[in-house]
């Protein structure tokens, strides 16, 4: 048994509906749980929390919480989950609400403080407040506080987001955004939103039917070529950059990333140092054999062709490049890649129109 | 005037003894009529709610030969050197319990039915083992129902007559509670001892209804601070 990450194994049946995973993930940072809706990942994140019983085992950082033998209640499993609906307790304050998880775990596991949790979210204005007197967005802010304050291993979120108006949504993926990069544990993300994802993943699993289909880290499987995260017009890669120089004149941000430099608008409140993520999209990258200067596009960085497919809509190919370890996708006519005869190892400029901030 | 105040004291005796019982011994019946799936739920709440339909002199003769000599339970009553139970307020409260039974029953499982059941498991992935999610969350949920249960229980006991008569007869000090004695007073054509009485039933049943209904609007989940 592995003593880091995270393993779930779960073969079981619910009515016609079959779970079958064998998943090895990472010990940190965010997964995100993928798929349509019914393809099993909020089953397979109920299974994890022993909410659901089922058959296998799980897992945490060495941590077994059920193998064949033995499956340890809910309340007995280190972690947090917060719930797709907001479910605070409707007769206790925002404050006894924060309280609830807190109070029950052993003092010497409390590793993040009520002051912490409540400052992290925002909510030291709202602690006297009943839940029926709170916003959408307000509410599940609480719940994801409620969730952190027993300090767990291991953290479940199920579609934390779906619930809510745009307005909310915009106003908590900051705060996720912010738990994502504080936290030391690792998070399960359920969604079935490929711009929340795009957004907030460092790894990905993706769902079907009960089944894993693909999984792997986030930019890897973006960079496929067989799309299985299904963006189809929207097919880009996502780049993890870091600022590394600001232009004022021309009013322009240098992000670096492994393989080369992007430059991007310098949009408010990007510092120098700061760690951003980054959108390319298939169709705003072109290819040029040679180093064109005479023309607008000012992002120009040099790769390596890496594998060349026909996509999805006829006529139209994509086109995978690495920059230094970085991948990258190109969305061409087929005919423009038999003009310039593009093939696997072939040195290529790519002509980059548009990039987008997604963190 | 003793005498018209000894059947009073001894129902709201009754009454208070069957509705303490009753929360205690109704509470888990409720619970698991409102969360089990097994097959045996229906016939349970049949059985429960049986008391509702039937005439209480019905009640009262089963419990009667039940518990009397012969009985089943008399001959256990016996057996353990307790005695006879029928004709002695023991009998009375017993009888009393499986009279207003559904009067408690019915109104906590409604309350714990409506429940929000993500709610438990919430309070589970907050490290709350089964019995402090009943004390934590259904009991604090379900206070409306308790209300309603403990008020319903209380009064219906009061106003039980069949039974009593049955079970009970008419032991003044033991087994003569208000319904009992206004019934006798009738019989022997003492109207004005009567009156008083009935309108003090009529009286005391107003205002437990309204205490009942005002306090259920104001109770509602939402209070503590």
């Amino acid at each position: 048994m592995a003593d880091s990450g995270i393993q779930a194994r779960f073969c079981c049946h619910f009515g016609a509906f079959t779970l079958d995973v064998d998943l090895d993930l990472p010990g940190n940072g965010l997964t995100a749980l993928f798929g349509h809706s019914g393809c099993g990942k909020t089953t397979l994140l109920r299974c994890m929390a022993g909410l659901q019983s089922a058959d296998g085992t799980m897992c945490v950082n060495g941590d077994e919480w059920q193998n064949k033998s033995v499956s340890r209640p809910v309340h007995q499993r280190p972690l947090a989950y917060v719930f797709q609906e907001t479910s605070l307790f409707p007769h206790l304050s925002v404050k006894r609400n924060l309280m609830y998880g807190y109070q029950r775990i052993p003092r010497s596991d409390r590793q993040i403080s009520f002051d912490q949790a409540s400052q992290w979210l925002g909510l030291s204005r709202l602690l006297d407040r009943m839940p029926d007197k709170l916003s959408g967005g307000e509410r599940q802010r609480v719940a994801i506080a409620r969730a952190l304050l027993t300090s767990p291993r291991l953290l479940l979120m199920d579609e934390p987001l779906s619930a809510l108006d745009q307005t909310s949504k915009q106003e908590i993926l900051p705060y996720l955004e912010a738990l994502r990069d504080k936290l030391a544990i690792p998070i399960l993300y359920v969604s079935h939103s490929t711009a929340e994802v795009a957004r907030l993943a460092d790894h990905i699993v993706m769902m079907d039917k009960g089944k894993v289909v693909a999984e792997g880290p986030l930019q890897q499987i973006m960079a496929r070529t067989d799309q299985p995260f299904g963006l189809e017009e929207d097919a880009g890669v996502i780049l993890d950059a870091c600022i590394s120089e600001r232009d004022d004149r021309w009013h322009l941000c240098r992000a670096d990333f492994e393989g080369g430099h992007l430059w991007i608008r310098a949009d408010e409140g990007l510092a120098v140092g700061q760690s951003i993520r980054l959108q390319v999209l298939a169709r705003d990258i072109s290819l040029a054999r040679s180093e064109q200067t005479d023309q607008s596009i000012q992002n120009l960085l040099p790769a390596t062709v890496d594998e060349v497919v026909s996509d999805v809509s006829p006529g139209t190919s994509m086109v995978r490049l690495l920059a230094g370890q970085t991948p990258f996708l190109s969305r061409l006519t087929t005919r423009a890649v038999h003009t310039l005869a593009i093939a696997p190892g072939q040195q290529l400029w790519m002509q980059v129109k548009s990039v987008a901030i997604v963190d | 005037m003793d005498i018209y105040w000894e059947p009073v004291w001894l129902t709201l005796k009754l009454a208070g003894f069957t509705t303490a019982v009753l929360l205690v011994v109704g509470t888990p019946v409720a619970w698991w009529l409102a969360r089990s799936k097994h097959w045996v739920r229906q016939p349970v709440a049949a059985i429960i709610a049986l008391p509702l339909v039937l005439p209480p002199t019905v009640l009262g003769f089963y419990l009667l030969v039940l518990m009397g000599p012969k009985g089943m339970v008399g001959q256990l009553t016996q057996e353990l050197g307790l005695g006879l139970l029928p004709f002695t307020f023991e009998g009375l409260v017993i009888a009393s319990v499986i009279y207003s039974l559904p009067f408690t029953v019915q109104p906590l499982q409604n309350a714990f039915g409506s429940i929000n059941q993500q709610l438990l498991e919430v309070a589970s992935t907050l490290r709350a083992s089964p019995r402090d999610r009943f004390f934590s969350i259904v009991l604090p949920l379900a206070r409306p129902g308790f209300l309603t249960a403990g008020v319903l229980t209380f009064a219906h006991t009061i106003g039980e007559f069949g039974v009593v008569l049955m079970i009970g007869g008419n032991i003044p000090g033991e087994t003569k509670v208000l319904s009992v004695a206004i019934y006798d007073h009738v019989e022997s054509l003492e109207y004005a001892q009567a009156h008083w009485l009935a309108a003090g039933m009529v009286a005391f049943s107003f205002v437990v209804l309204v205490v009942l209904y005002s306090l259920n609007g104001r109770l509602q989940p939402g209070l503590v601070k």
